[in-house]
């Protein structure tokens, strides 16, 4: 597949320039793959080897450490349905049995159409509202078998796409610092004062 | 007025409490500048700087702080540990909630962002810090949307950048975001993954990364509820702070009811004071347990804790006491378990979920946490044996020699022991996929007795008779 786009490629070099160290960008650069490609493919892990200055097994060293990022495509809604005690304690088995059933799929696989991907995930911090279940890290709270089979008709009619972005969006806002506002990173090494500040008066 | 809540703050209760950190949740515009100015936001700050910084530091210290993530360290004194004459100095706020039970932080960062803002620049100026990152995981698509949105207008309004308000104080505060690793949130592991590197923690010594940190340097990790604190302690004083609380535990703290209670809940309880009792039972908290059933047990303080039962429901939310019966208040996070609960599957999730989540550095952990989830399956299936039950307090020896804390339990005749454990495990993954296995062995012992299969209950038939 791809690597980074001309678009993205600018986006990239923004949020490196964030860090005092380029390669402090990886991750945030393995997001916009993601969100570029739906899964983070070869060829982009190599690119942002180049852009961060790192090796492409570093970079893959890094990002397979991490649940969210997929190295083949998945569906276009990612289905995450929470099996921590909480959820575990008021129905999540109940409710990812329900959903293999609707769907004919297994937890961790993906529909032929390519439409759903179904997982069992961790603690989704909504142990309130259990059981809790994400559709593209967007929650729906405490979800009854009923509520799953309707979100799955809309998420098919399409009604949800404007809240729910496709696979690989997770913030649908990014930060930008104005160059007129921003500070700037500094590499550690060539910082040696203590800050303006730190002079024992007030900064006002 | 006894416990409101509104639908835009999905499970928070208000009460008659006082709050220091939820007290804008009731707007439910509560994440924009507009109406964090008309309520009082950015005005700790700009008191902040119109004093030294010194002082500054000096008044979290002076209000005993507690982190808020886990640990409890007072935030005053973990910023007192950083070297003298080296910089720069950087904070690392630590947004990636995902200890199991624990709903607080995400709240707080999709309802009050520019709250935590405002903390990470007072605990900045306070401490020098010369660079801010708020870390917040991965998962959580709107928090991450909501402090984008919320920088981007402290950004131009002057409130972040270089010379702030005016001042000779400049910080850049720059949003990063995880992508799914529970042990990223111990600090060590935080800092390696914002190196870019896999998220696993640092060997230890230096116990703190205030000493060595972020690209080696000085570094203050601390917790969003901890940051969230400042701006009200900078509006009304250490005094106003101290008064809310106990003496070892002042102010107020966020926690999670999870679980069979009637009415699960996000709660900002007075520190110290408030009983389990009050928590699970009273009338401005949880309402009792569902179905007017009985209690069973419940987790005190996130997935990691050692588990508590109707016995202790009289111990304040206090450190110095949850402590010593044999548990830990963690991070703010409980977990209800009424008499319906088959107690040995209860354990095996969170002994799962710390299994799937050990990063893999260290053996006893990496190998132990996998062993006991295994071994505790076969036992919840029903084809377990009374070696399995023997080999679980094995495994559990090599990530934690020695006596595990548990509580005291009267109709089972033991008593107490303390928290803390020793480890052979760098952070506490390992050590937390013992701990509910050893609770409920500990204290349900008959329940994994009914389920393990007796070579006296095979049915011996010839082959040939």
């Amino acid at each position: 597949m791809a690597r980074l786009t001309e678009e993205n490629v600018r986006l990239a070099r923004e949020i490196i320039g964030r860090y005092p160290k380029a390669r402090s960008a990886t991750i945030p650069l393995l997001h916009l793959a993601q969100e570029q490609d739906g899964y983070v493919t070869n060829e982009a892990m190599s690119h942002i080897g180049e852009l961060v200055g790192a090796s492409s097994a570093e970079v893959f060293g890094t990002a397979s450490f991490y649940e969210m990022f997929k190295f083949e495509p998945v569906g276009k809604y990612l289905i995450n349905i929470c099996g921590t005690m909480s959820c575990a304690l008021l129905g999540a088995e109940e409710l990812m049995h329900h959903a293999e059933e609707r769907l004919g799929i297994k937890m961790g696989s993906t529909t032929a159409d390519g439409k759903f991907t179904l997982e069992r995930a961790e603690c989704q911090a909504a142990c309130t509202e259990a059981p809790c279940l994400q559709v593209n890290y967007r929650y729906r709270y405490r979800v009854t078998p009923d509520q799953l089979d309707s979100l799955i008709d809309d998420l098919s009619a399409g009604n949800l796409s404007s809240e729910i972005p496709a696979h690989g969006v997770v913030s649908s806002v990014r930060q930008h610092i104005p160059a007129d506002r921003a500070v700037g990173a500094v590499a550690p090494e060539l910082v040696t004062e203590n800050p303006v500040w730190l002079d024992g008066k007030a900064a006002l | 007025m006894t416990g409101g809540t509104w639908k835009h703050a999905p499970g928070f209760y208000v009460g008659d409490r006082p709050q220091v950190v939820t007290s804008r949740f009731q707007y439910e515009d509560s994440y924009t500048l507009e109406r964090y100015l008309a309520t009082d936001g950015y005005k700790g700050l700009r008191s902040a700087l119109a004093r030294p910084a010194n002082e500054i530091h000096d008044e979290v210290r002076n209000a005993t702080v507690l982190g808020r993530g886990g640990a409890g360290f007072p935030a005053g004194n973990k910023w007192g540990l950083m070297p003298q004459g080296v910089w720069p100095r950087y904070l690392v706020v630590n947004g990636d909630e995902s200890e199991p039970g624990t709903y607080k932080d995400r709240l707080l960062m999709e309802r009050d962002p520019h709250q935590l803002i405002e903390g990470c620049l007072i605990a900045s100026y306070a401490a020098g810090l010369s660079q801010c990152f708020l870390y917040i995981r991965g998962e959580m698509a709107l928090a991450q949307e909501r402090i984008a949105t919320a920088l981007n207008e402290a950004y131009a309004a002057g409130y972040v950048g270089k010379n702030i308000l005016g001042s000779k104080f400049s910080l850049d505060i720059v949003l990063h975001w995880g992508a799914g690793a529970y042990v990223v949130g111990e600090e060590t592991a935080l800092i390696e993954s914002l190196e870019g590197n896999r998220g696993m923690p640092r060997l230890k010594p230096p116990y703190f990364p205030a000493a060595n940190g972020l690209y080696g340097q000085p570094t203050i990790v601390n917790n969003v509820e901890t940051l969230a604190n400042l701006p009200w302690l900078l509006n009304n004083g250490a005094a106003a702070y101290t008064a809310i609380g106990t003496a070892t535990s002042p102010g107020t703290r966020m926690v999670a009811v999870s679980g069979h209670v009637n009415r699960p809940g996000v709660f900002e309880i007075i520190n110290g004071i408030t009983t389990f009792r009050d928590l699970l039972y009273g009338e401005e908290f949880c309402q009792g347990i569902r179905n007017g059933n009985d209690l069973k047990a419940f987790v005190p303080g996130g997935g990691s804790a050692p588990w508590f039962t109707p016995d202790q429901l009289d111990l304040p939310f206090e450190a110095s006491q949850v402590g010593p019966a044999g548990s830990m208040l963690g991070s703010g996070a409980i977990m209800v378990m009424d008499s319906t609960t088959d107690i040995p599957r209860a354990a095996l999730t969170l002994t799962r979920f710390y299994a799937h989540e050990s990063c893999g550095k260290c053996t006893p952990c990496r190998e132990g946490g996998t062993w006991l989830e295994r071994i505790l399956s076969r036992v919840v299936d029903g084809k377990g044996t009374d070696a399995d039950l023997d080999q679980i307090f094995e495994v559990g020896e090599s990530i934690c020699p020695g006596a595990f804390p548990h509580a005291s339990n009267e109709k089972l005749g033991i008593a107490a022991v303390p928290f803390p454990y020793r480890m052979n495990t760098i952070c506490f993954v390992g050590p937390s996929a013992y701990a509910p296995v050893h609770s409920a062995l500990t204290l349900f012992r008959s329940e994994f007795d009914a389920r393990i299969v007796k070579r006296t209950m095979i049915k011996v038939t010839a082959v040939s008779e």
